[in-house]
């Protein structure tokens, strides 16, 4: 027993340390500013902001505004899994490559977007939804249904189909099917997307900005504000603490949800069938789904093909140069470099951690308190996701300044922070697909010879492989896309593609404008690219049975 | 077995080749002549060629290390938060509007810089003076897409009481005094305007249907008719030197500014308290004031020098001009109620 828990700590040493240093120290040092505002302990400047009738209104918004975004991603998503990830389809997996667009477009870029849609003289206009509550619920339904579609989408394409198959054999409808069968197993992996896409939409900071104006505030812009613009640390600190607390309250509820089905189930090579009539409903949600999603992306598209009121490639042309008037010192092609070796950086660190967290966090406890530890774990390295980027960046500078951590102006420093973004990502992603392992086929191995690494590479890796490898996609398209936590770092002469965006953004002028929407084009179709092409990595059969 | 092995080993070579672990620093150990580095702590508009920082890192000895993140406000938290441990020698980008409350938490150490002619009116008031030099400086002001006023046969607006008139109804877009740097410095120039009774002036500008967005670039390029084929709104917050963007064929510029709506900011550079390279911080900022940096200003940062004589690009001599007598309010007054009128300001535009 003590034997089993300490091979526990010792596996988790290197995921707890790491989070300990980069997301704790930091965050627990900024909230401690405002619990310390003269270097006294003074929590009563804490308590009074937490009393103020503003804040529940934030905090209040901010609830209702993510639980909102979060099911219509998945009202939305789980449709869209099925159609994407089980029915054989032409050109599908281009199709799941580019619903990871949304995901690494710059906000301030989709928001002019939306708001092109739904702006006073757009084609949507006559809905008066531009600058509304609706307006922000769909910005983030836009940004996150992808997580859902990817997240359900892994575990389904590795459910195995027989259980269907036979209560379909006996008369169940499509729907009772469904019902009944598909979605209990697929319970984990729904609740896993939702919990991510809740902590996504409740820190969700430039799009609520952008879409909601200046009568929306969330949690996480009232931070920003608090902290940058009239520094009043004591309240930032408050809705730091405010902000951890929901965090851990929906962990703390969905852990229990997330609870794993019975693990007893014979893994056969699951595939894809032809569509059949019954999938209709699903593929009419996917196809609303995808004029959802591409709806503003061909407003981008379109507008990054306008120059001086005709249609051209001038924009694109453009990016190998400077802009206009010099608006950048190296051409957008350099940044897209540094942006696209970052995230190899973010990807590796994030899939190795992520790996790892996922199988110390599956393995069958033998009592309830190893139970707890484990899931106390597995809430733990969801934190970073509920935590402000502010509280969080501002965090780095004050606490990593002086040996032996003294690493606020280490190269490493952003592709770490984004990592900790991906990682949520990564562990949600493999965990119930790993979960679903049946421990007696380790103990089987184990049994008959096989080393613990050698019962993973032979169990466990081929199981997880395909979650494995979608989770890499998916940390390789949210450092690319990633803004927030990287604006804060310090960085040197090389920017990301993100950051020259915004630059471009910064400033007046036709062609600076036209080249920040092809420079967001170009991300867009950088990370479709190099999904689709992760997504046709297969492992050369092993263990296969 | 062994083919997944190889297959991950082939797969992570060339990935680890185009990792940031490898790539070596440019400005890492390339200096001979022992002057060290000097780190300038800035936001992320701060740029300058090449080749003038080359000039600089030959003629002082020292190499220039740039740490530019966030904006304005994000680096004056930034240097206060890391006041005791501060992230580099010299700090570029601290406007009027941030001064006073990074002077106040002792961010800075006298720079002991002359400063050159025509920079000093400028120069912060007392001992503040001392602290920060300015460098840079810019308007906030009311823009106007001439071309839709001359298409709709409307007199355009000149003054910040215009706005409210009926004629120019729903016209006009501003972004954010919260969250946007040139909103707050339009809402100030109103408070300069009115005085205590700017919150009234504000419920006029929104009972005549004045659209207020997050960013300048929401406002700019989402709204504004000479920044999107989508925009609808012919008036805008901008700046003195956004008419230089805007060069139609002919050469003329389809938008001008109203100089009597402008607010004046002006960013400050200074030498770091506890910084490890003083004499280098000053050398730097005795070049962002010499006559290479200051002229390339316009073009690399998008603001006016300071320094006289320096000389404009072309098009901004033509098409940028200054007010002659911008609204000011004192830095100190404007830390000292920045949080009350931003909260009086959300109240009005939310109602």
């Amino acid at each position: 027993m003590i034997h089993r828990l300490s091979g526990l700590a010792a596996l988790s040493l290197v995921p707890v340390a790491a989070l300990g240093v980069f997301f704790v120290l930091p965050v627990v040092g900024m909230i401690a500013q405002g619990f310390w505002p003269e270097g006294q302990f003074d929590p009563g400047g804490v308590v009074e902001v937490l009393a103020r009738p503003r804040v529940h209104r934030v905090l209040w918004f901010t609830v209702w505004s993510a639980a909102a975004g979060t099911a219509i991603s998945v009202l939305l998503g789980l449709p869209a899994a099925h159609v994407l990830y089980r029915l054989e389809l032409p050109g599908r997996r281009i199709v799941r490559a580019a619903l990871l667009v949304p995901f690494v477009l710059p906000t301030v870029v989709v928001g002019v977007a939306f708001r092109q849609l739904l702006g006073e003289s757009g084609p949507l206009g006559f809905l008066g939804l531009d600058q509304s509550a609706v307006a922000i619920v769909a910005g983030l339904a836009f940004f996150n249904v992808a997580v859902v579609i990817r997240v359900v989408g892994a575990s389904w394409e590795s459910l195995d189909p027989r259980p269907a198959q036979a209560a379909a054999t006996l008369g169940a409808t499509p729907w009772q099917v469904f019902r009944s069968v598909t979605l209990p197993a697929l319970g984990p992996a729904i609740v896993s997307a939702a919990s991510v896409v809740f902590l996504f939409c409740a820190t969700a900071f430039g799009i609520v900005l952008t879409l909601g104006g200046v009568r929306y505030a969330t949690v996480e812009t009232e931070i920003y504000l608090l902290t940058t613009t009239v520094f009043d640390l004591q309240g930032a600190a408050a809705l730091s603490v405010l902000q951890l607390a929901v965090v851990v309250v929906l962990l703390a509820l969905t852990q229990r949800l997330r609870a794993v089905p019975d693990p007893t189930v014979e893994r056969p090579q699951p595939t894809a069938h032809r569509p059949t009539r019954a999938d209709l409903p699903a593929a009419l949600v996917t196809v609303l789904l995808l004029g959802f999603v591409a709806a503003p992306i061909l407003t981008l598209v379109a507008g990054s093909l306008r120059a001086d009121g005709a249609w051209s490639l001038a924009n694109y042309q453009a990016l190998g140069t400077s802009g206009e008037q010099q608006a950048l010192l190296a051409p957008v092609t350099d940044a897209l470099v540094t942006s696209l070796r970052t995230a190899v950086d973010a990807t590796w660190i994030s899939l190795s951690m992520g790996l790892l967290v996922a199988l110390i966090v599956t393995r069958r406890s033998l009592t309830p308190a190893e139970r707890r530890l484990r899931g106390g774990l597995d809430g733990f390295f969801m934190l970073p996701l509920g935590v402000s980027a502010v509280t969080l960046g501002f965090g780095f500078l004050i606490t990593l300044d002086q040996p032996p951590l003294d690493l606020r102006d280490s190269p490493l420093l952003v592709p770490i922070a984004q990592a900790l973004v991906a990682l949520p990502l990564v562990v949600r992603t493999i965990v119930p697909v790993l979960a679903g392992v049946d421990d007696r086929q380790r103990q089987a191995a184990a049994s008959l010879g096989a080393t613990p690494l050698r019962a993973v590479l032979t169990v466990d890796l081929p199981v997880v492989w395909k979650p494995l490898v979608a989770a890499g996609g998916f940390a390789f398209a949210v450092s690319l896309g990633e803004f927030g936590a990287t604006s804060f770092l310090a960085r040197d002469e090389h920017p990301t593609l993100p950051v020259v965006i915004y630059r471009l953004l910064g400033h007046p002028g036709e062609l600076n404008y036209g080249m920040a929407l092809a420079g967001s084009v170009i991300l867009a179709a950088t990370t479709a690219l190099v999904v689709l092409a992760v997504d046709r990595l297969r492992v050369p059969s092993v263990g296969a049975f | 077995m062994k083919t997944l092995l190889v297959s991950i080993v082939a797969l992570t070579m060339p990935l680890a080749a185009c990792s940031v672990v490898g790539e070596k620093s440019d400005e890492a150990d390339q200096d001979g002549d022992g002057g060290g580095t000097v780190v300038l702590v800035t936001h992320e508009s701060f740029q300058l060629p090449k080749k003038v920082v080359q000039q600089f890192e030959d003629e002082s000895g020292y190499d220039l290390q740039t740490r530019a993140a966030g904006d304005a406000g994000t680096l004056a938290t930034k240097l206060v938060l890391t006041k005791d441990h501060p992230t580099g020698d010299a700090a570029f980008g601290i406007d009027n509007t941030f001064a006073s409350r990074a002077v106040d938490e002792g961010v800075f150490a006298a720079h002991g810089v002359t400063l050159p002619t025509g920079a000093e009116q400028y120069a912060l008031e007392g001992e503040s003076a001392d602290l920060l030099a300015p460098i840079d400086n810019g308007n906030v002001c009311v823009n106007l897409d001439t071309t839709w006023f001359a298409d709709h046969d409307l007199e355009p607006p000149t003054s910040f009481e215009d706005l409210t008139d009926p004629a120019y109804e729903g016209l006009f877009v501003t972004p954010s005094a919260l969250s946007s740097s040139p909103g707050l410095a339009f809402m100030l120039a109103t408070i300069a305007e009115y005085g205590d009774a700017w919150p009234e002036y504000w419920e006029r500008l929104m009972a005549n249907d004045t659209l207020v967005v997050d960013g300048w670039e929401d406002a700019y390029f989402g709204d504004f008719t000479q920044g999107s084929e989508q925009g609808n709104r012919p008036i805008v917050v901008s700046y003195d030197s956004s008419p230089a963007f805007t060069i139609a064929d002919d050469g003329s510029s389809t938008t001008s500014a109203l100089l009597d709506t402008c607010f004046r900011q002006v960013e400050y550079a200074g030498v770091l308290e506890g910084a490890d390279n003083p004499e280098g911080a000053r050398a730097l900022i005795e070049f962002l004031l010499s006559a290479p940096v200051q002229r390339e200003l316009p073009e690399s940062m998008f603001v006016f020098p300071v320094v006289d004589g320096v000389g404009l690009p072309p098009v901004w001599e033509k098409h940028a001009e200054q007010p002659e007598s911008p609204y000011r309010l004192d830095p100190a007054e404007i830390a000292e109620n920045r949080e009350a009128w931003l909260e009086e300001w959300r109240d009005i535009v939310t109602r």
